[in-house]
């Protein structure tokens, strides 16, 4: 027998390490010390329960566990086999008291659609993708479906790209199989450039076979023979799979002609991308797969009249594409029962930044940010205060406290002022200068714009220099109107979305922390402590030993003082780089 | 590899491989083996999962336990890197995170042997669908 518990942050904070003792001693008295270990482990993401306590191999679930509670469940439960009542999960939604883990699906808050065969199946191995109903799907498509079944299919699942916009996969397939043509091509968009988010190379890593199935359903639908994958040259182990993927799918016949016995049949090749971020944008990416300029043109034409060398093509992201195979083989209405009336299904999320549960989730459209962070997440790093997230990478915006409880779907992200975006998450803690992120988002901008159209590159470009200057405790009143007008412009007037939302992180901040903005402006002042330029050391005079510790660390020599007398720091030669506060033992010096 | 031309074909690989994977997990049959799953997805192999999974394959065999370690991809635990998936005949499979060289030999010695639990475990979190 064993007894685990949860040695997670957020169920550490609350004791957990006690509660194991406290077991152990219980046991030890016992004679039980052999016979029954316990063991912590790592996060059940039920922190808002905590602390928790797993017996195995019973699965019995014990929630908000307290030390004392300890004589009990050894009593109770190790000695005479009865679980604790008053300890256990409580199901919400009818109040009955839950204890094996069978019947505790419920309180789980994750389900893993798209990446159903991450981390269980070996990517390398062809047959253990097909032990997963894996080919199964397109199997079920050249025997039963027609072309237009299947685009019927996807368009009732309510499925929705997962690139960003959110454009209803379904409608999409059916404009490119309307348009007629010899030729047309599938295309998988892998260039994955949202700083933080991960979740294309996961699958792309994990699960490739999941991919290349889909790229063959689409082809199926729309009449294509061709698929194409666009993938960064920065993800050689993505690569690399792939390739082994699509040269097992082929001896296996499963790309290639006549797919299994049909007249259908499908091939697929890799183009490489040089890492642009605007090679995200369809139209870009099509361009840089035909040799060209990674640039984007006008839309329409869109690319399912006009795409690749001119033919009709349909362009889904990878994620998108991963789900394609389950909803074929578990049906529309299944897939359409999970999320919310409008966002069906599953997305994953990169959870990153000041998070305990840095990582890679996958949750049911309309679940609350308060879930996903302080329970998923494992709430806020260092048990510091949240302050926001940020939500689609450098197109989207931060969401605040205000947020917390707010379904996540697509509509409602783009109501809050923010957008899916790719599904980065980057949590930010009461450390974090939201002028800070605003300007780390533009830099990005700037660097990524394609220079195309010039609201984009020049006004982008000066968005950040007015950031710069706010930052360092240049600014005035006037700059943050030039500077809300300025986004404004470039919203309505770039080409394509790479501009049309690149101002979208200084709005959102401009939004919610308005009063930040004032602070580095009127006052001269980071109130998040984070702007260098607007910190001032200064030396505490009741609390300086005169011990020459923090003057022997300064590197440009601006503190001055004898031994045994208070210190002082000279603003002029200061580079505000944090040692002399660092090695102050008497907390004597202050930055303000 | 010969060319499935049907999805009896198809079947067939599926119930073969499906009766493999199997196998291993059902307990008493001589055939069943312990099975050790790497996360080996650039984040695992970037954190040093691949001198792990070295480890696994080269002191299971020199210790005389029968079992089969493959790689496999990102289990989404970017903060426990490297995990490892362990699953012992008929039982349900346990994620261990934080796995290095050290850690891989007590899970080999007391679970892999002893069936004890060891630290570092990551519960599942989320629902599969199937």
């Amino acid at each position: 027998m064993h007894l685990l518990v949860c040695g997670g942050t957020s169920c550490r904070a609350s004791e957990s390490a006690l509660i194991a003792e406290s077991l152990k001693r219980e046991l030890e008295e016992k004679g039980l010390g052999n016979e029954v270990q316990v063991v912590m482990t790592g996060c059940f993401g039920l922190c808002e329960k905590g602390p928790v306590v797993k017996v195995m191999p019973d699965n019995t679930f014990y929630v908000q566990v307290r030390p004392e509670d300890a004589a009990a469940i050894v009593a109770e439960h190790v000695i005479k086999g009865k679980p604790v009542q008053r300890l256990l999960y409580v199901n919400p939604s009818n109040g009955e008291h839950v204890s094996g883990s069978g019947q505790m699906g419920s309180f789980r808050k994750q389900i893993r659609i798209a990446l159903r065969n991450c981390g269980f199946i070996n990517p390398e191995n062809i047959d253990e993708y097909i032990a997963r109903e894996g080919y199964a799907a397109i199997g079920k498509c050249v025997t039963e479906y027609t072309a237009a079944d299947v685009i019927g299919i996807i368009k009732k699942s309510g499925l929705r790209g997962r690139g960003g916009a959110g454009f209803p996969t379904g409608l999409k397939w059916e404009i490119a199989s309307k348009n007629q043509s010899y030729q047309k091509y599938v295309v998988c968009n892998a260039d994955e450039g949202d700083p933080g988010a991960f979740m294309d190379r996961s699958v792309l890593e994990g699960d490739p076979h999941s991919v290349l199935e889909a790229m063959a359903i689409c082809g199926y639908a729309i009449g294509a023979s061709k698929g194409l994958i666009y993938i960064r040259a920065e993800y050689p182990l993505a690569i690399k799979r792939l390739k082994i993927a699509i040269t097992q799918a082929r001896e296996y016949g499963l790309l290639g002609n006549n797919i299994l016995g049909s007249d259908f049949s499908f091939d697929i090749d890799l183009r490489y991308g040089a890492g642009a971020f605007v090679c995200g944008e369809e139209t870009a990416l099509i361009h840089s797969m035909e040799g060209m300029r990674g640039e984007p043109t006008n839309k329409p034409p869109f690319p399912a009249e006009s795409g690749f060398m001119g033919k009709p093509s349909n362009v889904n992201n990878v994620e998108t594409f991963a789900s394609v195979p389950v909803i074929i083989n578990k049906g529309w209405e299944w897939f359409s029962s999970i999320g919310t009336e409008k966002s069906k299904g599953t997305k994953v999320f990169a959870l990153a930044g000041k998070i305990n549960n840095v990582g890679l989730i996958e949750v049911p459209m309309g679940i609350t940010l308060r879930e996903i962070i302080f329970e998923i997440g494992g709430g806020i790093k260092n048990g510091k205060r949240f302050k926001a997230v940020q939500t689609g990478g450098p197109s989207g915006g931060c969401l605040t406290e205000h947020h917390l409880d707010t379904p996540i779907d697509f509509d409602n992200l783009v109501a809050a002022g923010s957008m899916m975006g790719s599904g980065g998450m980057i949590v930010m803690d009461e450390d974090d200068c939201m002028v800070s992120i605003a300007k780390f988002f533009l830099e990005f901008t700037v660097e990524e714009s394609c220079g195309k159209c010039a609201p984009c590159r020049i006004g982008n470009k000066r968005i950040y220099e007015l950031l710069t200057h706010i930052t360092k405790g240049n600014g005035t009143l006037a700059d943050l109107d030039r500077l809300r007008n300025m986004c404004n412009v470039i919203k309505d007037t770039s080409l394509c979305g790479l501009g049309q939302t690149s101002p979208n992180p200084v709005l959102s901040t401009m939004d919610n922390f308005m009063d930040e903005y004032i602070a580095h402006v009127t006052d001269k002042r980071c109130p998040a402590g984070s702007c260098r330029d607007l910190m001032k050391y200064t030396i505490i005079e009741e609390k300086c030993v005169g011990c020459t510790a923090c003057a022997r660390g300064c590197p440009v020599n601006a503190i001055s003082g004898e031994r045994k007398e208070l210190h002082f720091i000279d603003q002029k030669k200061c580079i505000k780089c944090g040692a002399c506060f660092e090695r102050c033992k008497f907390s004597a010096v202050l930055i303000n | 590899m010969e060319k499935l031309k049907s999805l009896t074909d198809l079947e067939k690989v599926r119930a073969e491989t499906q009766a493999k994977l199997d196998l291993r997990a059902r307990a008493g049959s001589p055939e069943a083996v312990v099975q050790v799953r790497v996360a080996m997805a650039t984040c695992g192999i970037a954190s040093g999962a691949r001198p792990v999974m070295d480890f696994f394959v080269d002191e299971l065999d020199k210790r005389g336990i029968s079992a089969v370690v493959t790689q496999t991809g990102c289990m989404g635990y970017c903060y426990a890197e490297p995990t490892v998936e362990v699953q012992l005949p008929g039982q349900e499979p346990v994620v261990y995170g934080f796995v290095n060289t050290k850690r891989a030999d007590e899970i080999i010695e007391k679970y892999i042997r002893n069936g004890e639990l060891v630290e570092g475990i990551i519960p599942v979190n989320y629902e599969k669908i199937d």
